[in-house]
């Protein structure tokens, strides 16, 4: 076959769907916009539930990568124009490709922390977000505080940037509870000394293996303390006191520790919306890529050759991002041959 | 702490503050208190900066005290603050400048419920016609007069005869910050920095060579409220606001505690005295409390004014290990004499608190 | 000292720093599954002694976790042994054990 689909964003969707596509004797173009593939998967260490390394999910995805599939990283896609039933794709240099299907893979990115100004990230040393411990975990096998000494005491926060209405996050990011339980595990197997608190609203422990994670965790000694975090202030010597209500005693409660770790959301990425309004599609209420239909098409939009899959419908996992980029290939495929 | 992510946020709460013509309008209680701030700020504002200051002395309260107190509705508060509009119409000024942060709470709040309830003003305008046949207009700007002094705090730098800076060592004065909790808790816009890192002050102490000292208990407020101490039964509730900022600030040693509400600055200084008389604990070095001075009685200061005619000699924490440290100048012998060099007779001493006669 | 008719008040927060939870370790050692309580309420909501006194088990291991131990044994002597708070607990946590564990350790201290 000569027809050519377009896939927009090179993370582990947008591979597993090139590849599918590969497979099935499609030419894939698969536009990246950093200079490698697989997008915010790079960023972490290690996964839930069974804590195996990221980077071997990414890998074994590109392994499939086909011949057929044209990769073009450090690729941004400006616009998608459709008429008489095929793609134009327009890339930031000016040129533009031709497709007969689009794949929208785009992602998400992570909320930026400093602007819940109360936390503090940005201003205290010590308040990091969920993404530098992965870093930490990387380099150094564990956590670390700013001045290189190993903290004592870690406060985890869940739900920053996430069910909050002051900055305009008013959905749940799903997946930050299991990977704060999965952290706090971590921190607990690593400095087996170190006290691990994790402050909570509710705990969203809803893929297999989930549950088991939280109990793994109270076995290990991580307390949970039902109570969100009003603010932090630095002490001296830059440990962070934090305040809470401990709901379940109905009391205010603060502590000091050494090291807090805030639970970043997950945001549609600003430049999605640049693509989807080229192509007349809207965002949904919360700002992601709008789908056709939450039950029988969540991997189509209201245009006919339109595809999308993972995690710029919404906050996913993922195995889920994964098997929707399966779903995704699968439904080009189809439409491509009833053409 | 990275100093970088304040200015950042600092930088986001910008407001407009009027640079000149300004309508002053005092407060209830600060000339008991600090009798020598409101007249510092003239001299500043005329004397020093060459503004045009209007200081009328037609106006009322803005019945905000009644207002937090709950002896005076909503509606009556509003009624008077259009009359105090009013009077500033009538001056031809545009430009309204409150003295106490209570008072810049009040209009805030009220202009925003004109704003977005635009029937409630013109209940008000009827109100007022029908009570005292005065017509009002919103000011062009609305800003505390710590806005105006933290605007200008270049300029008065400028002509500082004192720095913030102590004699003895060359080091910056250590200076915490107490920002009254109306003048940017309800709206974090209408602060400049914001509520969560408010800058107005922080900005002054910069400015004139101090080290702004954040410590952790910096937002909470010092317990004045209006309910809170007006009954003696309620009184404890307030003093322990108070007493939690000290405990709060007392490991950063600072030297000196600058404040811009009338209440936090009489509170601060005031519960110190309290608490070292009631449980014989103090905050300062060695038996001495932490000096707590309004912005004004700074600006005097650094611009060379002096200190009793400051009024400082009515601070219930001694001020002369400031001024001691600063390298003010001033006359120990005429702290208790008045005009005409009277003698006004000495206060007694408290037991625990030092105190220099 | 002087009175001037008020004075400042005890904080209500709880300081989790100045906090003493030496008992809670100690239950926790000698009955694991003591850590492994989700605070659902399930065991208070059945409980026999609840209905009729304030006692609530869900509370009192909070309580015990928190370091506030004033009141624990009183709390604890509430309790009838019934047992049906250990059929509902969803997690399996021994509750009986643990009222028995700190009736020991009150015993010990007498």
């Amino acid at each position: 076959m000569d027809k050519s689909v377009a896939v927009i964003g090179g993370g582990v969707a947008g591979i597993e769907t090139a590849s599918i596509l590969g497979h099935l004797g499609y030419n894939v173009i698969l536009f990246e916009k950093e200079n490698q593939l697989g997008g915010n998967v790079l960023s972490w260490d290690r996964l839930f539930p069974s804590r195996r390394p990221a980077h071997e999910v990414v890998t074994e995805s590109m392994s499939a990568l086909t011949t057929r599939c044209s990769v073009h990283t450090s690729t941004t896609v400006k616009s998608i124009n459709k008429s008489n039933g095929q793609f134009t794709v327009g890339i930031d240099n000016g040129k533009s490709f031709d497709a007969s299907a689009v794949v929208l893979t785009t992602g998400f990115e992570l909320f930026a922390a400093e602007k819940k100004e109360e936390y503090g990230f940005g201003i205290f040393e010590n308040v990091i977000t969920s993404r530098d411990l992965e870093q930490m975990f990387k380099k150094h096998g564990k956590p670390v505080m700013a001045n290189g000494n190993t903290p004592k005491r870690v406060a985890f926060i869940h739900c920053v940037g996430s069910r909050d209405e002051k900055v305009n996050k008013a959905y749940c990011s799903k997946v930050c509870c299991v990977t704060a339980v999965k952290q706090a595990i971590e921190i607990k197997e690593a400095l087996p000394g170190t006290e691990v608190f994790n402050f909570y609203m509710d705990l969203r422990m809803f893929g297999h293996g989930y549950e088991q994670l939280y109990k793994e965790a109270q076995v290990l000694g991580v307390t949970f303390v039902r109570g969100r975090l009003s603010e932090t202030n630095e002490t001296t010597g830059g440990s962070i006191i934090v305040k809470v209500e401990d709901t379940l005693a109905a009391k205010p409660m603060r502590l000091t520790v050494d090291l807090v770790v805030l639970m970043v959301g997950m945001n549609p990425k600003p430049e999605t919306e640049g693509i989807l309004s080229s192509l007349g599609l809207p965002v949904n209420e919360d700002g992601f890529v709008g789908i056709k239909d939450a039950h029988t098409a969540a991997t189509k939009t209201n245009t006919e050759g339109v595809f999308v899959a993972g995690a710029c419908t919404g906050p996913n996992n993922i195995t889920d991002s994964i098997n929707s980029a399966r779903a995704a290939a699968l439904q080009v495929h189809s439409y491509l041959n009833h053409k | 702490m990275k100093i970088d992510g304040k200015r950042k946020i600092w930088k986001d709460y910008q407001k407009e503050i009027a640079d000149d013509k300004f309508y002053y309008v005092r407060s209830c209680i600060r000339q008991n208190f600090f009798p020598g701030s409101e007249a510092a700020f003239l001299k500043i504002l005329r004397d020093v900066l060459k503004k045009d200051v209007y200081d009328d002395s037609h106006h009322t309260t803005c019945s905000g005290i009644g207002y937090h107190t709950e002896v005076v509705p909503f509606e009556t508060t509003m009624t008077v603050v259009g009359r105090n509009f009013s009077l500033m119409k009538e001056s031809g000024y545009r430009n309204y400048v409150p003295s106490c942060v209570t008072s810049f709470g009040i209009y805030t709040e009220i202009l925003d419920t004109w704003h977005h309830l635009p029937k409630v003003e013109e209940r008000i305008h009827e109100n007022l016609r029908i009570a005292t046949k005065r017509e009002f207009d919103i000011p062009d700007n609305l800003a505390h007069t710590s806005d105006i002094i933290f605007k200008f705090r270049n300029e008065i730098a400028e002509k500082a005869k004192y720095k913030l800076i102590n004699k003895a060592t060359g080091k910056p004065l250590k200076v915490v910050d107490h920002i009254g909790c109306h003048y940017a808790k309800m709206f974090p816009a209408k602060g400049v920095g914001g509520a969560e890192y408010p800058y107005v002050l922080a900005g002054m102490v910069e400015a004139w060579g101090g080290e702004p000292i954040d410590y952790p208990e910096r937002r909470h407020c010092c317990g004045f409220g209006f309910r809170q101490y007006l009954i003696k039964a309620n009184r404890g509730y307030s003093i322990s606001g108070s007493k939690k900022k000290f405990e709060s600030m007392e490991p950063y040693k600072p030297d000196f505690i600058i404040t811009n509400c009338p209440g936090c600055a009489y509170f601060l200084d005031r519960w110190q005295y309290g608490l070292a008389e009631m449980e014989g604990k103090t905050y300062g070095e060695d038996g001495h409390g932490i000096p707590s001075l309004t912005y004004e009685e700074v600006a005097g200061l650094v611009l060379g004014f002096d200190p009793w005619e400051l009024g400082l000699q009515l601070h219930q924490v001694p001020v002369e290990s400031l001024l001691d440290k600063m390298g003010v100048s001033y006359d120990p012998d005429q702290k208790f004499k008045g005009l005409n060099n009277e003698d006004l007779g000495k206060p007694e001493s408290p037991k625990n608190l030092k105190f220099y006669k | 000292m002087a009175d001037f008719g008020y004075g400042s008040m005890k904080s209500n927060v709880c300081d989790l720093d100045k906090a003493n939870r030496d008992l809670a370790l100690s239950l926790s050692k000698k009955e694991p599954t003591f850590d492994h309580c989700i605070a659902c309420g399930s065991c208070t909501a059945t409980c026999s002694a609840g209905k009729f006194t304030n006692f609530s088990f869900r509370s009192l291991c909070h309580a015990i976790r928190r370091g506030e131990t004033a009141s624990v044994y009183k709390e604890a002597s509430k309790c009838m042994l019934c047992g049906k708070c250990t059929l509902v607990c969803p997690r399996g946590v021994n509750t009986r054990n643990v009222i028995l564990l700190i009736r020991e350790v009150n015993q010990n201290l007498r």
